[in-house]
């Protein structure tokens, strides 16, 4: 028998979350060290659920690295994909249709959706609201499933080729499409009135966990996160890609710095992405979706190039040094959500185990992606 | 002191608001697919493990040019094939595809210029013994046939 | 003879009340999943019998089924009495309830003060639970569970006198029997009948909040927190163990439900003034717990602080001023 435990009263104890606990949504595991119910130190242990894709990058062919980056945040992954064949085009400079492009921005921003809506539903759930997660399960589902008849998978899409698209869309996904907007919408008015008025959800988010702009510079935060403490910025803005710039959309930003905030953020990212989403359905040309001479082995010239992409989660960077060869001499990953959980172990310091929680259920996280 | 009132009386109000809300859903028809009682049809594109396609006379269209095989980012597919006498060509003996590894990416249909391989809809696949997905793809080809 | 004759009662009473509070816990789970499920729009349980009405028996069998596991450095007694006690007050109290006129297994003129004394001990099987065993989780647990009970049975005692004032009885059968008629004699509805409180409806909602609180029930479920707590105060529970805390949960639901239903619903008065009895308090009662399940799977979970903060800033308050006011009231009526 061991002995019973005495606790002083400024004495500390540790309290292990994870590696499989219900809140770190995956093999993340937080340390806390614990004054009762506040938490006095906390340091998040990665790397459960690390599967070397970098390397990977290396080891293999441009094309057969294509699938990997579906692995990374599997939620959304379409824009991760965007930003691989992005930088790969970019290097080789093969010219993509303007049909291709348009195809690709649409799909991102739906996937985009799905992943906020996922995002949202599962923070909810964190809070204990299982039903809210229900509700936006199925408008996912129906992005899902639309996504599912263009590209051939639900979640781990290998959709976007060097040069443009695997194969096209139809009219029944722009019509699925057309028929979601107004959808989105409807729901989105209900998600407002069931959660973001909720006393009890409001009570416990705002002013949860604040987050200064200094510290998200400090710790590279970007995307939401960033968004919600007064940061404006958003790379489809400050750094233009693909046809983005032709699109009139706002990034919406929050000053307050809470969980509130970076839960609004992510609701007004939605409204923001239908918009592109319809106008991209009203502009879409007409056209070829792969370029004439598709470049069958993809070579690109000795260099060394970047492309960042604003993922669902924040500012997705790829670093690709080709030595000329078939394969890359070296293909950083910079992911969004590996910055974003770095400023956990500061800024939960001195908050309830509950509120920290919540706070970490803000960040939108997504562990595969924080391992590669 | 008013705001005290006032914070009771809309904290409470967004409450029925909440409520008026999945007393509406209680009352919406279910969406559930119940799956093993139902299925959804897969969408056309859909992308299950790979299969040969037979031509006109049931036969593979493969002819050995191991494309799929230098495709696959993580070496799945097995070929063998042998030269039977009087034959110009080599014909195939063993198309093995090792599900365990394949991560359906469809790089090997890509790759493929006889349209000898695509994707299948099949997508009931657990199993307890890892030999079950090792699949015989030439073996399935054969069964189909007859 | 006679003494036989009242052990036989007592032993028919027994049983039939706890196979009414078993009865109940299993099948409001069945009830709790299927509301779940259709508010969610997905059908909930279904395979098992029609309407997966089966489901609660053999969910049932199948922990019985289970290794009863004591983790190491566990307290073994107290271990063992927690889920006990977890069932234990709400059986007991239901020897007082009165399901209509003449349905009471033991009538006592302090009725109601039975019910309270034996509803405290409920907190005392999560704070055994927690503290025996020897798990960080279930520790944190029992400690935010006994705060929060402290917490509302201060105002929930508070409103009840106001109750007990207007009827001028603790015995739970007279409390009834004056709300006796139609909808507008209950005790909710002021003006006619014996209460000519105009703040009824208001002690009703606080006692209904605090009776949400009081049984551990969303959003006031902080002691079985998943996302933080993992599974609260029953974490190293397993098989039966689990079982009876499960079970214990909506007993106490129903006691609860119950009681707010004879304070101030009318009991087992029908709202039309036409044939009273137990089927009408058992409309009511489930019309309450049916209630309780849809705040369950519509509001996300409060925090232990605001928690906290509505009972002491104003639920104590309101309640407060709401007894002064009602004694103001009865004198000037």
């Amino acid at each position: 028998m061991s002995e019973p435990i005495h606790l002083l009263p400024d004495e500390t104890f540790v309290l292990n979350v994870g590696p499989q606990h219900p809140a770190t949504h995956g093999v993340l595991r937080i340390k806390m060290r614990m004054h009762g119910e506040y938490v006095a130190e906390a340091e998040t242990v990665l790397g459960y659920i690390h599967r070397m894709h970098e390397k990977m990058g290396e080891l293999k062919t441009y094309p057969q690295f294509l699938m990997n980056l579906s692995r990374m945040d599997y939620l959304g992954a379409l824009a991760y994909c965007h930003g691989h064949v992005l930088v790969v085009e970019k290097a080789s400079g093969i010219q993509v249709p303007e049909r291709a492009e348009y195809i690709r921005v649409i799909t991102v921003e739906l996937n985009r959706i799905a992943s906020h809506l996922f995002g949202v539903g599962s923070f909810v759930m964190d809070l204990g609201g299982f039903s809210p997660l229900m509700y936006m399960l199925q408008d996912r589902e129906y992005i899902l499933d639309m996504l599912e008849a263009v590209t051939g998978a639900r979640l781990t899409y290998c959709y976007y080729r060097f040069g443009g698209l695997y194969n096209d869309i139809d009219d029944t996904f722009i019509a699925r499409a057309r028929a979601f907007i107004p959808r989105c919408r409807e729901s989105l008015k209900k998600y407002h009135r069931l959660i973001t008025e909720n006393i009890i959800f409001r009570k416990r988010l705002e002013g949860n966990v604040y987050l200064s702009s200094e510290m998200c510079r400090k710790y590279g935060a970007t995307g939401g996160v960033a968004r919600a403490s007064g940061i404006n910025f958003d790379v489809r803005k400050n750094e233009p890609y693909s046809v983005y710039p032709e699109f009139n959309f706002e990034v919406p930003v929050f000053t307050e710095g809470d969980s509130m905030a970076r839960y609004k953020v992510k609701m007004a990212e939605i409204e923001q992405s239908l918009r592109i989403i319809e106008q991209g359905l009203d502009k879409l040309p007409d056209g070829p979706i792969m370029p004439e001479k598709a470049p069958k082995i993809i070579k690109p010239p000795a260099g060394d190039y970047y492309q960042a992409v604003e993922t669902s989660k924040g500012s997705f960077g790829i670093r690709l040094v080709s030595d000329g060869s078939k394969n890359p001499y070296r293909l950083k990953l910079r992911s969004p959500s590996y910055s974003n959980v770095s400023l956990f172990d500061e800024a939960c310091v001195g908050s309830m185990i509950m509120d920290a929680m919540a706070f970490f259920g803000s960040l939108d996280l997504v562990v595969p992606e924080i391992d590669r | 002191m008013i705001g005290y009132f006032q914070e009771i009386f809309t904290g409470l109000w967004s409450l029925f608001v909440g409520m008026s809300i999945s007393f509406k859903e209680f009352f919406s028809p279910v969406v559930t697919v119940e799956y093993p009682y139902e299925t959804v049809t897969m969408a056309p594109r859909f992308r299950g493990h790979i299969d040969l396609v037979p031509d006109e006379n049931g036969a593979t269209k493969c002819v050995l040019c191991m494309a799929c095989e230098r495709a696959c980012p993580s070496g799945c597919i097995t070929i063998e094939g042998e030269k039977k006498e009087g034959e110009k060509k080599k014909t195939l003996t063993l198309y093995q595809l090792d599900f365990t590894r394949c991560s359906l990416c469809g790089c090997c249909v890509e790759a493929c210029n006889f349209e000898a391989i695509d994707f299948s809809k099949e997508y009931n696949l657990a199993s307890t013994r890892k030999e079950d997905f090792y699949f015989d793809l030439l073996k399935r080809l054969q069964e189909k046939r007859q | 003879m006679n003494f036989s004759l009242t052990l036989f009662n007592v032993v028919v009473a027994v049983i039939i009340i706890v196979a009414f509070v078993a009865m109940n816990a299993a099948y409001l789970v069945w009830a709790e999943r299927r509301g779940a499920g259709r508010i969610q729009r997905r059908p909930g349980p279904n395979i098992n019998g029609p309407f997966g009405l089966f489901q609660p028996p053999l969910d049932g069998l199948k922990l019985m089924a289970k290794q009863l596991l004591v983790p190491g450095g566990a307290d073994k007694v107290l271990f063992a009495a927690a889920p006990v006690l977890a069932m234990f007050p709400a059986i007991t109290s239901f020897v007082t309830i009165p399901f209509s006129d003449t349905l009471v297994a033991h009538n006592i003129n302090v009725g109601l003060l039975c019910v309270f004394a034996f509803a405290a001990l409920g907190s005392m099987s999560i704070l055994f639970a927690g503290w025996s065993s020897h798990n960080k989780y279930a520790m944190m647990a029992a400690v935010r569970a006994i705060s929060q009970s402290v917490a509302y049975e201060i105002p929930m005692l508070i409103t009840v006198i106001t109750v007990v004032m207007i009827s001028g009885s603790l015995d739970l059968r007279e409390i009834v029997r004056q709300q006796s008629g139609n909808i507008f004699h209950w005790n909710i509805f002021p003006l006619l009948g014996n209460s000519h409180n105009l703040l009824m409806p208001f002690s009703f909602l606080i006692f209904f909040i605090c009776s949400l609180a009081e049984t551990n029930r969303a959003p006031f479920d902080l002691s079985e927190e998943e996302s933080v707590l993992v599974a609260g105060y029953h974490i190293e529970y397993g098989s039966m163990g689990f079982g009876l805390f499960f079970m214990g949960e909506y007993a106490n639901i129903v006691v609860g439900t119950s009681l707010a239903t004879l304070l101030f619903l009318g009991g087992w008065a029908c709202p039309f003034g036409l044939f009273p009895g137990v089927w009408w308090f058992l409309i009511k009662v489930y019309a309450l717990i049916a209630t309780i399940i849809w705040i369950r799977w519509t509001f996300p979970r409060s925090t232990i602080y605001s928690l906290l903060n509505l009972s002491w800033k104003i639920l104590i308050p309101l309640s407060l001023v709401n007894l002064l006011l009602t004694a103001g009231l009865l004198k000037v009526f």
